[in-house]
């Protein structure tokens, strides 16, 4: 069992910076052999969208991504591990989610990325709401099975 | 006990949160949910779908069998569209 990094999460409405988030998990070290980032943005879907409104529960989101944060750095060895969530009005082409993980070698970093993210979609509690490019009342964004799905296939 | 409610459940209630005093036959969320779709059309329009609904206790997700006694604060809300 490695030493368990302290991962790094915030709930924020600024946007973030992605090299200064890998720089923060590298810088002075050498034994980072791996960083995968993943950055999720809003999309105007193909037009119709203006933009998207993230309602979240304050304290809940922050202890919500911080347990799944850790649980990452339990199941693969980490020497970093940031996780950004935005919310407020996101507009197309802007950043909604940064999830950055460091390790030693490629795999756990990928895995562990890609873990954090699939815990998020179905257990951050965040909620989208649409505001439409027609003016017209957007609704709430239903969650998908597939998320759901993506998410069981890491229980073990 | 403190309630409070997310996105579309916040909307069809009509409030964020507010302080409840359900009757001792309250014993978990299951019972919470069918207690307070009898307070009003605009929880019933919210709660029409109880197995839909998402509850946090205290900040924790738990499952609509737990106990709420002792919750300091029950949030009620749809799956979580955040990513």
């Amino acid at each position: 069992m490695p030493g368990a990094v302290v991962p790094t999460v915030s709930i924020q409405r600024e946007d973030f910076d992605i090299a200064a988030e890998i720089a923060k998990l590298t810088e002075g070290r050498a034994d980072v052999g791996a960083v995968v980032t993943f950055s999720g943005l809003c999309r105007d879907e193909a037009g119709a969208l203006s933009a998207l409104e993230l309602e979240h529960y304050p304290g809940m989101a922050e202890a919500e991504i911080g347990r799944i944060a850790a649980e990452a750095t339990k199941r693969w060895p980490l020497q970093g591990l940031t996780a950004i969530h935005r919310y407020g009005k996101i507009e197309p082409g802007e950043n909604i989610v940064l999830v950055v993980a460091a390790s030693s070698h490629r795999h756990a970093a990928f895995e562990a990325a890609s873990f954090l993210m699939d815990f998020l979609k179905s257990r951050a509690p965040f909620w989208k709401k649409e505001h439409r490019a027609d003016g017209s009342e957007g609704g709430w964004v239903d969650a998908k099975e597939a998320d759901e799905e993506a998410a069981r296939r890491w229980k073990r | 006990m403190k309630l409070v409610y997310f996105a579309w459940v916040r909307e069809r209630i009509g409030k964020p949160e507010e302080e409840v005093d359900p009757p001792q036959s309250v014993a978990t969320v299951s019972d919470l949910l069918r207690w307070l779709k009898t307070r009003g059309e605009e929880y019933e329009n919210a709660l029409q779908y109880p197995d839909v609904i998402r509850v946090a206790i205290d900040r924790e997700h738990v499952d609509h069998r737990e106990k709420v006694a002792g919750a300091r604060e029950i949030a009620l809300f749809p799956p979580m569209t955040g990513g």
